[in-house]
Formats: C-alpha cells, structure tokens, sequence
C-alpha cells in the first residue's frame, strides 16, 4: 500500500503540494488527475524518493521514504517500476540493454535477464527490436519500451508519469490496453499521473483529483464521471470557460 | 555594496560546499565497484585514447616552436645545444601538462557536462536512480576515474611528440646535429621533470572531470542550461587548471 501523508512540497516561492493525502490499495490502479503544472508528477516522484516532502511523508508497504537509508531506499525502488513521461531510455544504449539495466542491478544470470528481456518486449508487442536504439523508434514504441523496462523488474508497483500524453489517439488508445494489460496478467497496484480523461477512464479503478495542492476528491470512475464538485466537472468536461478559472487556482498554489 | 559582497561570498561558500559535498559523494561510491568497474575501460577509451590526437597535434607545433624561438633567443649569445635544453624542460615540466590539459578541458570537460546535462533534462538520471543504480557510481566514477589514471599517458605520448618535434626542427631548420641536440636536452635533465609533469596531468584530469559531471548533474532543465554547464565547465577547469599550475610548482619544485 501507498499512502501519502498531508505532504507539503515547494520549490521556490512556488508551493506546489499543500498537504496532499492519498491512499493506493493493494492490486489496484489510483489515477492522479490535475491540471499542467498541479503537482502530479511531483508526487509520484516522492513515492520512489526522486523527491523528499518538505513536510509530511509517503510511506510504500510501511517504509517512510524518504527516512530510509540508501541501501534500503534501493531496495525499495527494486520493487517499483517508473514509466517517465518521455520514457527516459538510456540513449546510449540499445532496447535490450535499456531492459536488461535494472535486472542487471539485480545481478541476475544472463540468461535469465535475456528471457525476461523477451518477455517484456512481447508484452508491449515489440518482440525482435532487441538491437535498435531509442533514437531509431517513434515516440509511441519508446513509451512501450519504457513500459518493458518497468514490466521486466517484476515490481509490486507501477508508475506512470503522463504515459499517454504527446501521443496521437490510436497509439494512446494501444498505451492505455497494455497498462491494463500489465495490471491483469501481472497484478500489479499502479499509479496513473495524467490528465487524458480518456486514460483515466479506462486504465482506473479509482481517480483522484488533484487541485490547488490538494486532493480535491477521490472515488471511482463511476463517482468521479457522477461528480458534482464544480472544479472536478469542469475538468472532466474539459469546458474552456474552466480554463481562466484552472489559471488562477494554480496562481495561487504558485503564491 | 556590502550586500552584495557578503551574498557573492554566501553563494561562493554554498558552491564550495557543494562541490564538498560532491566529492564526498564520489569517495563513497568507489565502494561500488560492482557498477562502476565493467564502465570504465569505456570510459577510458573515450577520454583518455581518444584525445591522444589532439594533443599530439598541439605537442608537434609546440616543439617546433619552442625550438626556433630557443635559436631566435640563443643565437650568438648562448651555445645552441642549450636548445635541446629548453626544449625539454619546457616541454616536460610545463607546456606538456598545461597545453594539453587546457585543450582537454574543451574536449573533454565540455563533453561531459553537456552529456550529463542532457542526461539529466531527459531524466535518464531520474530513470537510473529508479532502477536501483547510483548515478554517482555509474556516471561519475568510472568518468573521473578515466580522466586520473588516463591523461598522465596523454601528457607523456604529449612530451615525447614535442620533444621528438623539436629535435626534427633542430637538425632540419636549425645549425644543429643530434648529438648537439641530445647533449643539451641531458644536460640539465632529471627524472623529476617527467614525474612532476605527471602528477600535475593526473590532477587536472581529476579536476577536469569532477568539473564537468557537478556542471552536468546540476543542470535543471533546457537546452540553454545545457550549454550554460558546457561552457562553464571549460571556463572553471581552465582557470582550476592555471591554479593547480602553480600550486604543484610551489608544492614540488
């Protein structure tokens, strides 16, 4: 389990997360939803200790983060795969060594690594590109390998930072069906930062939504598409006349 | 004024101590030896045989300079075997080191920081840290490592092409024979100069290399503060380099 504890984090003058609380079940897939620049992606990060709170805490199967010592915040972070917004592949490095690089870490046998190095590309549908490089693929392929790297770790816990966004529909249509996917064969809990209410529909057991720092509400899709929270509906309707409203909440978050 | 000053010192007191604690950082992952020892024969190969191009093309027109300037000074007032003399000390003790650490400032300070630096903007650091590696292990040791222990053999193939240089100048260009030449490049020869000219190249291979991966890693985001950190890198590691210079030459000489 996951559970984030009225967590405070600024950079600068700006307070981004403003006592976020947020707690994410064994087995099932929590989507964070927000506006550009809200905090999501900030408060995934914390949960593989890429960030510390300034107050507060997040606490993964009852380990405070960022109270762990390095040794053990490694091993935490063994059992957590992180999928990046631009998958964040080693350019340097082909597909399969971008896969084989944390099982590596794991010091497991070569062979072992090569047939999970398979298994994770056939599971995002990229069998054989093994040799390629990143720079060979487009956008959707290098999200997938990311997808593959995380997958490959065997991890308890998949993050998802902005898996679908940049892409064209029907790419992030086959995104969202592998994450589904992933969680159905693998059973892996999940955390989905997005604001793609199409993703959040079809990827989420639950959606959270954050505003102004805060977890505005938390429920199901069926309870979030049902919502009667203005801020929440004009999200998910996505109607322009929310837009001048969304710009000054996060102004005052920045304040 | 005041200020201003006292906030000049505050930041430079804060950059020390970060760079402190940087160096700290990599002290501790030499225990790592699991991440950083199968990268850095690579490394080596990138930093250290790589380069070995560019400071022999620097060395050869240094010897053949240092040579007919020798003569154009010596002429008519100093014997021109001494020619072979200034040749080598300069060669060995200083020019060596200094020219070839300075050119490998820019080829290799500024590679590093920028490679990093776009390693950092495209979270490839973030995405290592998350696979349970390091960065610390897997990026910066086995580059600092690579630039110690490689440019003291940069420097040398450096000195011998200067010295080699400046022989050929002497009996091509020059009224002078080998044997004059070698009579004054032994003359005042000890095996100090080569060491000493050693160890300097070996710690600006250090500095040269932690420069560039503190410049890299504290990038934050953009392409602009990717070429912000290259060029940083080459200026601080010029003017640390100058400093080192004269350092060792109080320190050992």
């Amino acid at each position: 389990m996951i559970i984030f504890r009225d967590v405070h984090k600024s950079f600068g003058s700006k307070r981004v997360l403003q006592g976020f609380s947020l707690e994410v079940r064994d087995g099932e897939t929590m989507v964070i939803l927000g506006y550009s620049g809200s905090g999501k992606s900030v408060a995934l990060k914390h949960i593989v200790g890429l960030l510390e709170p300034d107050q507060g805490e997040v606490e993964v199967d009852g380990q405070v983060v960022h109270r762990l010592e390095r040794r053990e915040l490694m091993a935490l972070r063994a059992n957590i795969g992180f999928v990046f917004q631009f998958a964040a592949l080693l350019d340097s490095m082909t597909v399969g060594d971008n896969i084989a690089l944390g099982l590596r870490r794991q010091r497991l046998p070569e062979d072992e690594i090569h047939e999970r190095v398979g298994e994770a590309l056939s599971l995002v549908d990229l069998a054989g590109t093994e040799d390629r490089y990143p720079a060979e693929l487009s956008g959707g392929m290098r999200k997938r390998v990311g997808i593959a790297r995380a997958i490959a770790l065997r991890p308890r816990y998949l993050l998802y930072d902005e898996p679908t966004t940049g892409l064209d529909p029907v790419t992030a249509a086959v995104i969202d069906q592998l994450m589904v996917r992933a969680k159905r064969k693998l059973g892996i809990s999940g955390v989905v930062v997005t604001h793609d209410m199409r993703s959040a529909y079809t990827v989420g057991d639950r959606i959270a939504m954050l505003y102004k720092g805060l977890v505005r509400q938390v429920g199901t899709v069926a309870e979030i598409q049902d919502t009667r929270d203005p801020a929440v509906r004009q999200f998910i309707e996505g109607r322009p006349e929310a837009a001048a409203d969304a710009e000054a909440s996060l102004g005052e978050v920045a304040s | 004024m005041y200020e201003l000053l006292a906030g000049r010192v505050a930041g430079w007191l804060a950059a020390f101590g970060r760079l402190g604690y940087f160096v700290a950082s990599v002290g501790r992952a030499l225990r790592d030896v699991g991440t950083w020892g199968s990268l850095t024969a690579g490394q080596m190969r990138r930093v250290g045989v790589a380069s070995v191009p560019i400071a022999l093309f620097i060395a050869a027109f240094t010897g053949i300079v240092l040579a007919l300037q020798a003569s154009y000074t010596f002429t008519g007032a100093v014997p021109l075997y001494f020619v072979g003399t200034l040749v080598g000390k300069t060669v060995m003790l200083e020019l060596g080191p200094v020219l070839t650490g300075l050119a490998l400032a820019g080829r290799v300070g500024a590679n590093v920081a920028a490679e990093l630096g776009t390693m950092r903007v495209t979270e490839q650091v973030d995405a290592l840290e998350t696979l349970a590696y390091d960065p610390i292990s897997y990026l910066v040791v086995p580059r600092v490592l690579a630039a110690t222990v490689m440019f003291p053999f940069v420097v040398i193939l450096a000195m011998a092409m200067g010295v080699l240089s400046g022989w050929l100048t002497a009996v091509n260009l020059l009224d002078l024979s080998t044997a004059e030449f070698v009579r004054g490049l032994k003359l005042f020869y000890r095996f100090k100069d080569v060491w000493f000219g050693l160890v300097k190249s070996a710690s600006f291979g250090l500095t040269i290399s932690l420069v560039g991966c503190v410049k890299g890693l504290s990038v934050d985001r953009g392409a602009e503060a990717v070429g912000r950190a290259a060029t940083d890198a080459v200026v601080v590691s010029a003017m640390l380099i100058l400093a080192l210079d004269a350092f060792w030459a109080i320190v050992l000489l």
